[in-house]
């Protein structure tokens, strides 16, 4: 019949005007009264009673709670990680990279008579301005030294400031992506919550023991 | 000051605590005045400019919530949350905005007239303002009760669009006077329903003043008269040229129309104007069809026509949120075709019914009310049947084949699209 779609319109945007909000506010969220007191572990008159201050900043409105962002496991971020004990200064990621935008400086260090020929890196600079974040350099490195970071808040005042250094690196807390690295999904680890300590940890294989490595070196031999 | 001001408790109030010792204001228990004896007419001057600060201040502040309220309304309606961040659940929004807006460059092009430029935005901001100077909001409180209250109404409204002719005009702009052109064609068109519209609510009130419309609605007249209200309330949303009427700034055809020239607090008077104007609208409907200032006793009666004004604002903007932007032709044709008839059904019904019950009383207004809604719903119906397009959104495929020329019957059959389709 003609003009039903009218109604029909109309009950449709009332639909929507009833169901609650899909926006995902970050970095933090406007909360209420019970909002407020969830987020402080306590009931609302528990609340009320305790935190008067926050409790009326609440009522007002203005109470905010910082909130993460849905994040995958595999999102490619910035802030590269980087495990300075795997890294043999191969230089595989600064041939792969499409752009050309990692520059490695590596010299000739100590040479052991067990361990063979090392290099010690001098300059390992990534111009992240210049990154699209392909994750080709995390994919050729062989030793899994070089992993994507799951961080995305990095701007810069300056475009100087966006090159990530070697001592950067170092320092930055270790929360790799799972991007191009299966071993992090199935041990179950989340880079929005834990870091990896130790190098060995960020490694494809599990270290082999001494049994292990005396039968492939001396007793198949 | 005459008796009638003297009734008006807005004006009574202001005056006699400024001059409390006239003998107007003794007769009625105004002891103390804070100015002597003899100076009667400095303080009626007093109390207009009070009069007018309290109005257009408190209609401004209006304006200000209702910005705020319709942009939260209009996220909750597309499943947003709305302005947010600024001030408590975002209040302070719009007093961000008008800050931003106040500090911007005021540019005036080379080829604009100066002189009209900057008065359309004065020309566009009064007649939404000087609407409320009619306007009852609560018992006693209203700044005039003018006999011909809604004549100077339609007067006053049909002004803006000559602020927007010469907005369009002086901008030297042909986009902006093809928008100011649109405009004039959607106001005459829109003028004449909503002038006939209102016919019945005077002919039941037997008045033009507000005051012995709001006093006439024993039953609010939205029940009385609901085909009045219908065309009313539809004119009204086109004369304030918002969607889904928006074809005077149509953005997808002319940009932005008449506003296409103007920056900085003159396209703010603009905007403020719009505004004003879905206030002024909510106002007057809420006075003529939904027996504006009336309620229960409790709660007072400025209340009662706040809440009033709130739905009806809370139905414009669902409205908006709704129905997308018509055609030009589409819209006029409604307007002539459309709601003339309409308001003319409307007139002659009524007209028999008050010619049957000359000064209906509460249980008269009942009975017409009764005979009026099948009225309205068959006449509505009707109408729709005359100007509806049939079967528009479900065509039936035909079962002929198509006469227009097919490219594969010209295809020889050696070539190699046509072995192609014989493979198939």
């Amino acid at each position: 019949m003609i003009g039903l779609g009218l109604p029909r319109g109309f009950v449709v945007t009332l639909k929507n005007f009833i169901r609650p909000p899909v926006t995902e506010q970050y970095p933090d969220r406007h909360v209420g009264l019970l909002g407020a007191a969830k987020e402080a572990g306590m009931n609302p008159f528990q609340f009320l009673v305790k935190k008067p201050a926050d409790s009326l900043k609440a009522i007002a409105g203005l109470a905010t709670v910082p909130v993460a962002v849905k994040q995958s496991p595999r999102f490619r971020g910035n802030e590269f990680t980087y495990f300075e004990d795997r890294c043999t200064a191969c230089a595989s990621c600064a041939k792969y990279c499409p752009l050309g935008i990692i520059e490695i400086v590596s010299v000739p260090g100590k040479i052991d008579a067990q361990e063979g020929e090392s290099y010690k890196l001098e300059v390992f600079d990534i111009d992240i301005g210049r990154c699209m974040f392909c994750g080709l350099c995390v994919e050729a490195c062989p030793y899994d030294a070089l992993h994507m970071g799951t961080n995305f808040e990095r701007s810069k005042y300056v475009r100087d400031e966006l090159v990530i250094t070697k001592e950067e690196l170092f320092d930055a807390p270790k929360r790799p992506s799972a991007f191009y690295r299966p071993q992090f999904e199935e041990k179950g680890f989340d880079p929005f919550k834990e870091t990896i300590e130790d190098f060995h940890d960020a490694g494809r294989h599990e270290q082999k023991t001494y049994d292990e490595l005396k039968k492939k070196w001396v007793d198949e031999r | 000051m005459n008796q009638a001001m003297l009734d008006n408790s807005l004006w009574r109030n202001i005056y006699c605590v400024l001059a409390g010792d006239s003998a107007q204001c003794a007769s009625r228990d105004y002891s103390a005045g804070l100015l002597p004896g003899g100076l009667e007419w400095l303080a009626f001057l007093l109390a207009a400019a009070a009069i007018i600060g309290l109005v257009i201040n408190g209609i401004l502040g209006g304006v200000i919530v209702l910005i705020w309220g319709e942009r939260r309304l209009f996220g909750r309606f597309q499943s947003r949350t709305g302005p947010n961040r600024w001030g408590p659940w975002g209040t302070l929004t719009s007093v961000a905005d008008a800050v931003k807006t106040m500090f911007k460059e005021d540019l005036v092009p080379a080829d604009a007239d100066r002189i009209l430029f900057n008065l359309a935005p004065i020309l566009i901001a009064a007649p939404a303002l000087l609407v409320f100077s009619v306007i009852p909001f609560g018992v006693g409180t209203y700044v005039a009760d003018l006999n011909i209250g809604l004549l100077f109404i339609m007067a006053v409204t049909s002004l803006t669009t000559l602020a927007v002719l010469t907005a369009a005009w002086s901008s030297g702009n042909r986009i902006a006077i093809l928008s100011a052109l649109r405009s004039v064609a959607l106001l005459i068109s829109y003028e004449i329903p909503m002038a006939l519209a209102v016919v019945g609510v005077i002919m039941l009130a037997g008045s033009m003043s507000l005051g012995d419309i709001i006093a006439a609605q024993g039953v609010p007249f939205i029940l009385v008269q609901p085909l009045g209200f219908f065309v009313f309330f539809i004119a009204a949303m086109a004369e304030m040229a918002r969607a889904p009427f928006d074809l005077t700034e149509a953005e997808s055809e002319l940009a932005a129309g008449y506003l296409n020239d103007y920056a900085s607090m003159k396209f703010g008077l603009f905007f403020l104007a719009e505004f004003m104007a879905e206030l002024s609208t909510s106002a007057i409907v809420t006075t003529l069809f939904l027996s504006g200032w009336r309620g229960f006793d409790p709660i007072p009666s400025q209340f009662w026509f706040i809440a009033k004004l709130i739905a009806v604002l809370f139905v414009i903007i669902w409205f908006r949120m709704t129905l997308p932007r018509l055609r030009v032709d589409q819209v006029l044709k409604f307007a002539w075709k459309g709601l003339f008839e309409l308001t003319m059904i409307n007139i002659i019904v009524t007209a028999i019914l008050i010619a049957i019950w000359p000064q209906p009383t509460t249980g008269q207004l009942w009975m017409m009310a009764a005979i009026n809604w099948p009225v309205a719903i068959i006449s509505i119906w009707g109408v729709s049947k005359l100007l509806g397009t049939p079967a528009y959104d479900k065509p039936q495929p035909t079962a002929e084949a198509p006469t227009y020329p097919v490219a594969s019957e010209s295809i020889p059959a050696g070539s190699v699209l046509g072995a192609e389709k014989g493979g198939d």
